[in-house]
């Protein structure tokens, strides 16, 4: 198998605080695989570095065989690495129509002509727009596509958190708890929509409800103070002694 | 039509559509050429600020980029749409093209310096820059007749066809025709993608990145555009008075342009026009009242409109007319 996404000996500190200890990442084709770890393992730190919002100390990353260490964040979005945020990171005045249609016109900028891009209206794009309108029914947002993003519910503005990675059409993405405050119980449409997701798009999935974890993942690394402890199917990470140390061993005494 | 448009795409189209009241706008001021003959200089100037305002609206209300230094790039469009008549050159198109240039060019340099920092560095370093040229300004007499200004400018004919006459008609139709071709440019651009993309920067930038806007190049070409277009309306108003005064560069020109926006409405198009207007009107009326007092009914001015008046003039219209939607429909 080929990895899309794979780091070499990524390491990462703050002055003296290694926050990212020589980790070897690798996400084959069409994974779903989680990251799990106790608070402060470093997690989103990692993610951060991945997306370019953080510089790596030392090692690589690299998607579809190209290195992207250096490149700039929007670059590695051009590429197909996108990213949903733990804290909703929103765009409270746009509506989710106009964040998911901008999203599509910047991802094929390329393709459009400095005249569609500049002076004609948005309008005129209703492929883009078409296209953006589709992705939020699949994700139950038709409804509310035309209303200001900060007058949604939490709920719906979780779903479009998803809806913006979506909308770049990504190769690889990083979903960092996707359900972080959704209640329990309506985590459910969450998982539904994550596991309607097409196999073309790999996933890292960092969650801190193990009941999603368990249930999406079909390989899970623990990360613990920064450092890989472990890699493994569910089944093995579920009987590895020192993954319930870390979760449980303090609770046992 | 054969197809219904459906309502996100009616949504959509609303923020497109020139509505009655935008219509209504532009009329007015080419009645005002017809029934205020007497007071076009006065409108003319009203424009000029309405134009730079909208500059600034560009990149403060669609961008987010706070500035107190815009008159630098006012300041550059007068000087050199000035000097451009002492060597020779007094087609007065071809100057804005010489200010929208060197205001362009200076803006697009100075942008990688403001855009670094953040808003309060932002604010000191858009001022520095302004401090910077108008004391320039101030020692190359030479140059730029320092304190006096720029005296003595001879302003051809507009495309070698109109002259300017002791009324100000011609200068007043210019000016008009100016604003309204770069008002309309500006329209344009902040209903297309383009501005979608600015708005969302403005929005939340962390989430923009996230997306792939590639948000330093766009804040740059952004500012350098609001540059472009003070820099015209600098030079429009040494070729409609036919002088340059060093406040053109002045920090109280920056000031009283932010203000102007406030009150008009940041993010709107029309509120850097509906400012100047409330602005320089009030001004102008309150001071012939008693000249001295001016800037105490300003002060109260500003602190009704930002405590009272959110999004401004326009801000507090949008508010009125949705507070009666069964009249708009009709």
């Amino acid at each position: 198998m080929t990895a899309v996404l794979r780091t070499e000996d990524l390491c990462k500190s703050f002055g003296g605080l290694k926050v990212t200890q020589k980790v070897n990442l690798s996400l084959e084709a069409g994974a779903r695989h989680a990251l799990i770890g106790p608070n402060g393992a470093g997690k989103t730190t990692l993610i951060n570095q991945l997306t370019g919002v953080l510089r790596q100390s030392s090692g690589s990353i690299w998607l579809n065989g190209e290195d992207i260490s250096h490149l700039p964040p929007y670059l590695r979005v051009s590429r197909g690495l996108a990213r949903t945020f733990q804290i909703n990171s929103l765009f409270p005045k746009l509506t989710p129509l106009e964040a998911v249609t901008a999203t599509i016109c910047e991802r094929d900028r390329d393709s459009l002509s400095v005249f569609d891009r500049r002076l004609f209206p948005l309008t005129r794009r209703r492929a883009e727009i078409d296209e953006a309108y589709d992705l939020l029914a699949r994700l139950n947002l038709a409804d509310v596509c035309s209303r200001a993003t900060h007058e949604l519910a939490y709920g719906k503005q979780r779903l479009l958190e998803v809806a913006l990675a979506m909308a770049v059409r990504p190769r690889v993405l990083l979903l960092d708890e996707p359900a972080a405050g959704v209640p329990e119980g309506e985590s459910d449409e969450m998982l539904a929509v994550l596991a309607e997701m097409p196999r073309d798009i790999s996933i890292l999935l960092i969650e801190h409800d193990m009941s999603l974890v368990f249930r999406f993942a079909e390989r899970i690394t623990v990360l613990v103070s920064g450092a890989e402890l472990v890699s493994g199917t569910p089944a093995e990470i579920a009987a590895d002694e020192r993954v319930q140390e870390v979760y449980l061993g303090k609770h046992r005494g | 039509m054969t197809m219904v448009t459906p309502p996100h795409i009616t949504h959509l189209a609303r923020r497109e559509r020139w509505s009655r009241a935008e219509i209504a706008f532009w009329l007015a001021w080419l009645a005002v050429y017809f029934l205020l003959p007497k007071h076009l200089m006065f409108a003319a100037q009203i424009l000029i600020t309405g134009l730079f305002a909208l500059s600034l609206d560009l990149i403060l209300g669609y961008a987010g980029i706070v500035t107190l230094g815009h008159a630098a790039f006012f300041g550059l469009g007068a000087y050199t749409a000035g000097l451009l008549t002492k060597v020779g050159v007094i087609e007065p198109v071809l100057g804005l093209f010489g200010a929208a240039l060197v205001a362009g060019t200076f803006g697009f340099l100075t942008s990688f310096l403001v855009l670094r920092g953040r808003d309060l560095s932002r604010l000191m370093i858009t001022l520095g820059i302004g401090l910077l040229l108008f004391e320039l300004a101030n020692r190359l007499t030479d140059i730029t007749g320092g304190v006096d200004g720029l005296q003595g400018i001879a302003v051809g004919k507009v495309l070698g066809l109109f002259e300017f006459d002791l009324f100000g008609k011609t200068a007043y139709l210019y000016v008009l025709v100016v604003s309204f071709g770069l008002f309309v440019v500006a329209r344009a651009l902040m209903t297309a993608p383009y501005g979608l993309s600015l708005r969302a920067i403005r929005d939340n930038q962390q989430r923009a990145v996230a997306i792939g806007i590639p948000i330093r190049v766009r804040l740059t070409n952004i500012y350098t555009l609001g540059a472009v277009i003070a820099g015209v309306a600098g030079a429009l108003l040494t070729q409609t008075t036919q002088f340059v005064a060093i406040d053109s560069f002045g920090f109280q020109r920056s000031a009283d342009l932010l203000i102007m926006l406030l009150i008009g409405g940041t993010a709107t198009l029309y509120g850097g026009f509906v400012g100047a207007c409330a602005f320089l009107i009030a001004q102008n009326w309150l001071s012939s009242i008693n000249a001295e007092y001016w800037l105490f009914w300003l002060g109260i001015l500003l602190i009704v409109a930002t405590r009272y008046l959110r999004g401004g003039v326009i801000g507090g219209m949008a508010k009125l007319a949705a507070l009666r939607p069964m009249g708009k429909k009709a």
